[in-house]
Order: C-alpha cells, then sequence, then structure tokens
C-alpha cells in the first residue's frame, strides 16, 4: 500500500501533502494517509475528504514539536508493522529530513524532486528534473520499500469526499530521537508587503552586495509600479524581510514580469517563480542557473545595467 | 572540540553538467571543485574553533581520487587533516550507501560535531545530513542560519515554510547549514602551501571494514531507468553586457508591451 505522510501546521493538514495524496490515490490501489502529532485525531479524519481511504495516526506528545527524528521512529514502525511499501512525500523542510532519515533506517531507496510518477503494474517510476532541469530522468527503485519526495506545488488536492479508517499508530521513540527540542517554533507571519498579487516583481539576491543596495531593486520595482521580492539567502542573511522571500519555503508568486537581479537561479528558488510570465535575469556569471530559465539572459554587472534600466524605464513610461 | 566537515567533489560550475547515457551517472570527467555550497560547513568548523581556542577540523568525503584537489582548498582555507574514501566500489552509491560510507568514517573519527553543506551542488539534495544523523544515532538540525555553541548544547535558528524555528540539540550532534550562515574566508597563499603538508588519507571499502555489496551501485536502493530530454521551451535571448544592456531590456520590455 501506499501511504503519504500528511504534514500539518497549526491545525491545517498542508496543502502540498494533499497534493500528493491526490496523486498517490489516481494510481490505482488504496491509498492511506499518515499523520503524527500531538492532538490530531480530527485531523486525522479530514483526510478521507481527500481521498486516503484509510488513516494512519499517532497521537503522542513526543511528535509535538514538527521536529523530524521521532517522525523517523513512527514512519518505520508503521512499515514494519503495517502491509505499506511505498511512502510519499511534499517536499518541506521537515519532510526531506523526514524521509533521509528514514531512508537511512530502512535501507530504502528515497528519490527526491519529483515532478510526476507512474505505476506500471505496481513498478512505480518517478520522473525527475535534474541538472538544472537540463534532462529528465526516469527513476525507479530497487529496494523493498519506496520513498519518494515531490517538488513544491507539483499536485494540487482534490476534495473527493470520501470517509477514510482511522487507525491508531503507538510508535516507540528510539533514545536520539527525542534529544533535539524545538525552542522557538514559526509561525506563519502575515506582516510584511504581499507580494502574491503583483503584476511585475524584481527580486534580489546575494549579488546585490550589500543590504543597502535593494535601494536599486526598490527604484527600479518603484518605477515599474511593481513589487520587490528576494531569495532566502538574503532573507537568511538578514538583508530583507522573509515575507518578500520566493521560493520553496517563501511565497509562490506568478506575474506577468519577473526581474531577477543577482540571483544563482537555485532551484529551491525557480519553484516558487516558475509561473512568472516573462523572467529577465541579470547575473554576472554566464553559468548561473537562472539562464537556463529566463526569456532573457543578460550577463553583466547589475551595479551598472539596473540603475540605467530605472532611469529608461521613467523616461520612457 | 572536534568537527567532522562532510565535503563533497562536484563539476566545476563552468562545466556542462550532463550524465552519461551509458553508465547513468553523472559524467565527472571534466574540471571539478570543491562543492561552493560546502565552503560555509568549512567556514562555521573553523570559526568554532578559532572561537574556541583549540580544537581540531576534519574533512570527510567520498569520491574519486581527484577529490583531492577539492579536500586540499578547505585544507588551505584553515582545516587540519582530510579522509577520503575513494573506491571503485563506492561508485554510483545513492543515498543510502553514501550515508552508509560517510557514517562508518565519522563512527571511526567520533567528533563532537558533524557538519553538512546546504546541499550537493550536483545532487540538490539537502538529505544527506539527516541520513548520516540516523545512521549515527546523533540529533541532527538541519538548514541552518545561525549557530551558537555553549555547555555542550547546539542552537541553531533555521527557515522552514512558515518562518523561523531555534532548535536545540546536546553535542555530539550533526548540522547542515545554510548558505548564508556566514561569508566563507579565501585560502590565503600560506595556507594555500600549507595544505599540501596537511595529513590526507585516503581510505578503500576494506580499510572501513565495510561489505562490498552494501556499497556503490550493489548497494544503492534507487535507479536511473532512462534520460530524456526536458519539455522544449520558448525562444530564449541571452546577451553579453556591452553598455547597452539597460538599453536592450527596455526594448524588450517594450516590444512585449510591458513598459
Ligand atoms: C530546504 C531548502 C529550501 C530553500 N528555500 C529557498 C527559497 O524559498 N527561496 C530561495 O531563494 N532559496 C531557497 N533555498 C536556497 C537556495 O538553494 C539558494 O541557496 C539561494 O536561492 C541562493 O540565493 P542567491 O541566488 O541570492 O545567492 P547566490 O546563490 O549566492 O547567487 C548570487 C548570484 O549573484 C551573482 N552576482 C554577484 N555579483 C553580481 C553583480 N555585481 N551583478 C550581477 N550578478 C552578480 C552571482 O554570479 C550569483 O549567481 C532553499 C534551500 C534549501 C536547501
Ligand atoms: N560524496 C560526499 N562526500 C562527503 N560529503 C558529501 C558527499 N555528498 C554530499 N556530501 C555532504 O552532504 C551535503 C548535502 O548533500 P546532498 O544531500 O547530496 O544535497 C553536502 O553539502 C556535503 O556537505
Amino acid at each position: 500500500m501506499i501511504a503519504v505522510f500528511l504534514e500539518h501546521h497549526e491545525g491545517e493538514l498542508q496543502k502540498g501533502a494533499l497534493g500528493v495524496l491526490a496523486k498517490a490515490a489516481q494510481l490505482g490501489d488504496e491509498v492511506a494517509g499518515v499523520v503524527l502529532g500531538s492532538g490530531v485525531k480530527d485531523l486525522a479524519a479530514r483526510a478521507g475528504r481527500f481521498g486516503a481511504a484509510k488513516v494512519f495516526v499517532a497521537d503522542d506528545p513526543a511528535l509535538e514539536a514538527p521536529l523530524p527524528q521521532p517522525r523517523v521512529d513512527a514512519l518505520a514502525q508503521l512499515v514494519h508493522e503495517q502491509d505499506v511499501d511505498t511512502i510519499l512525500f511534499a517536499v518541506s523542510v521537515l519532510s526531506a529530513d523526514v524521509a533521509a532519515g528514514l531512508a537511512a533506517r530502512l535501507d530504502a531507496g528515497l528519490n527526491w524532486d519529483l515532478v510526476d510518477l507512474a505505476s506500471d503494474n505496481g513498478n512505480l517510476v518517478g520522473k525527475r528534473p535534474a541538472l538544472e532541469d537540463t534532462v529528465y530522468v526516469d527513476v525507479g527503485w530497487t529496494g523493498e520499500t519506496r520513498l519518494a519526495m515531490f517538488r513544491p506545488g507539483t499536485f494540487d488536492p482534490v476534495e473527493t469526499g470520501g470517509e477514510a479508517e482511522v487507525i491508531d499508530l503507538s510508535p516507540q521513540f528510539v533514545d536520539f530521537s527525542t534529544q533535539a527540542t524545538m525552542l522557538e517554533q514559526a509561525h506563519a507571519e502575515s506582516e510584511g508587503p504581499s507580494i502574491e498579487d503583483a503584476d511585475v516583481i524584481v527580486a534580489g539576491g546575494r549579488g546585490l552586495g550589500s543590504p543597502e543596495n535593494f535601494s536599486l531593486v526598490e527604484a527600479l520595482a518603484k518605477a515599474l509600479g511593481g513589487a520587490v521580492a528576494a531569495t532566502r539567502a538574503v532573507v537568511d542573511a538578514g538583508w530583507y524581510p522573509y515575507a518578500t522571500q520566493v521560493g520553496q519555503t517563501g511565497k509562490t508568486v506568478s506575474p506577468k514580469l519577473y526581474i531577477a537581479c543577482g540571483i544563482s537561479g537555485a532551484i529551491q528558488h525557480k519553484v516558487g517563480m516558475q509561473g512568472s510570465g516573462v523572467v529577465i535575469a541579470i547575473n554576472k556569471d554566464p553559468n548561473a542557473p537562472i539562464f537556463e530559465y529566463a526569456d532573457l539572459g543578460v550577463v553583466g554587472d547589475l551595479n551598472e545595467i539596473v540603475p540605467k534600466l530605472t532611469q529608461l524605464v521613467e523616461q520612457r513610461k | 572540540m572536534k568537527i567532522a566537515v562532510c565535503v563533497k567533489h562536484v563539476p566545476d560550475a563552468t562545466v556542462t553538467k550532463r550524465i552519461d547515457p551509458g553508465t547513468k551517472r553523472l559524467d565527472r570527467s571534466g574540471e571539478g571543485a570543491l562543492n561552493p555550497f560546502d565552503t560555509q560547513a568549512v567556514e562555521e568548523a573553523l570559526r568554532i574553533k578559532e572561537r574556541d581556542g583549540d580544537g581540531e577540523v576534519v574533512l570527510v568525503s567520498m569520491g574519486p581520487e581527484r577529490a583531492l584537489d577539492s579536500l586540499r582548498k578547505a585544507l588551505a582555507m584553515g582545516a587540519d587533516r582530510a579522509i577520503l574514501v575513494s573506491d571503485e566500489q563506492v561508485a554510483g552509491s545513492d543515498l543510502v550507501a553514501t550515508s552508509r560510507v560517510l557514517a562508518a568514517v565519522l563512527e571511526r573519527e567520533g567528533a563532537d560535531l558533524v557538519v553538512f553543506g546546504q546541499q550537493g551542488g550536483d545532487s540538490d539534495g539537502a538529505v544527506l545530513g539527516a541520513a548520516v544523523a540516523d545512521r549515527l544515532r546523533r540529533p541532527i538540525i538541519s538548514q541552518v542560519a545561525e549557530l551558537e555553541i555553549a555547555g555542550g548544547k547546539l542552537k541553531g535558528k533555521r527557515q522552514t515554510e512558515f518562518g523561523y524555528d531555534v532548535i536545540e540539540a546536546p553535542l555530539p550532534a550533526v548540522v547542515a547549514v545554510s548558505d548564508a550562515i556566514n561569508e566563507p574566508r579565501y585560502p590565503s597563499l600560506k595556507g594555500i602551501m600549507g595544505a599540501k603538508k596537511k595529513p590526507q588519507e585516503t581510505l578503500s571499502v576494506g580499510d572501513l571494514g565495510l561489505e562490498a555489496g552494501n556499497l556503490g551501485e550493489a548497494g544503492s536502493r534507487t535507479s536511473v531507468l532512462a534520460l530524456n530530454d526536458p519539455p522544449a521551451r520558448g525562444d530564449a535571448l541571452k546577451i553579453e553586457d556591452d553598455g547597452s544592456a539597460a538599453e536592450k531590456i527596455a526594448d524588450f520590455l517594450a516590444e512585449r508591451k510591458l513598459l
């Protein structure tokens, strides 16, 4: 049976995980959801509406904080005790650590960054864009247990309105799994500018060189009537607010125009902006991955180009 | 404190990466370099050692013989010694098999802290740290953007889909760092000169007491079935700035009625 790891946050099953559940339900066989947490019984029942025939639930205080290692224990036990041979994950910071730890624990194959999954008589084949998405690789599994992780936003949830049988698990935790503790847990922050509705986004990355240089992208955004966005590298470094971050752990945007300034174009950034209409990239490194998906790639120094462009836009508009 | 840093030799950024259709493995024949995401891991380890005023920074890598070049770059930054597992039998290892080899070396070294980089520039997995931590039976904190160590404890701040977590774990522990955690230093001339003389150990599978059947392709649990071209993309334009790039961008915007 295929089981889908259903991540939840502040009482909500996550959309990405429900999307993977919908995909799994399409593959034919019965699909189970797995909900791990503390006080999560009600949440578990909700998964039936999105295609799960069964939901395995571990409700335990040790699973309260979204830390990976106790979840590895619970899932390893699930595989040992139940008829589960495949576990699917929507990628997240939490699920990547869970899936990787589980792969080591069970000696199970993990394929990540998948954008599709097909079943050929029970043989699963995943589709993985690799090497800056320049090659699409068909991947398989050779062991008994199969683990897969999907790219953000790959599948949309489908409400089927069904009901799931809820099955309780009582996980045993190994000593090292409960050593890490969550001192402060992230909360969805609503403050800060909203970039999701912007038609034009000018995004800045570490190539700006300093927080002060964000004034360059701010000026261009203002001239174009757009919003300013940032990469995780500059948000992590404290240069710009988290609310403006585009990518896997930030916002997903789809403006008509996306101008990337000093951004290398890592895959985790791309997944947040690949729905943009026109992409322009300014980067001094001709080998930067961002050029693989820019409609107009400009190899050059943003310090020269961006101010000039701002001026031209102001003159011509 | 003894700190082990896992570093990888990856194809250089100037090399067009390709998968060899014959072996279905990444073609590693071209120029290689230290995985850029691992320079922050090395830097963080060096800073901890410098702050403490003592300790040792050991590099651990699995890869071809030529990975020594990358290890020397990290030694030139200031690491104390390097261990490379290089053996035909580990070629083609996936996550399960790679984590087994690295864990065997790390078990032998018994470091207080094991540091991983953000991700392999060729694999983009960001998964190895958690797999190795499970094998070592140690706590992991991943994607750490700010790291504090005091009183035998590790405190890491890291970003998730919802904002920032702060996680604490007792040593010995494993961390994977974000590429924004620090600004890695450039090796000094003295560092480069000295690197060659620092201890560099190359190990085979036999040296680690590992069984060949558990390693390389035989020990991997994933397989590559086929290679396909990506979906075709529309016309893309790439220009080099000769002073007129701003004009060209403005024209491009005007043509598409975006201005
Ligand atoms: C689990 C996980 C989640 C992640 N989530 C996200 C996410 O949500 N969003 C995100 O963005 N990243 C995310 N990342 C990080 C991602 O992998 C990259 O590390 C990050 O996107 C890099 O940011 P950057 O492009 O600003 O920096 P770099 O990669 O350092 O790129 C800077 C670029 O600027 C160029 N440059 C330098 N100077 C100039 C100049 N003067 N003129 C022009 N160009 C110049 C350089 O050539 C370089 O290409 C995540 C990573 C992981 C592992
Ligand atoms: N072959 C290897 N040898 C040593 N360390 C590695 C190797 N592959 C990956 N790593 C480490 O694991 C991190 C994450 O890699 P990955 O999970 O492959 O993206 C890298 O930043 C390195 O620190």
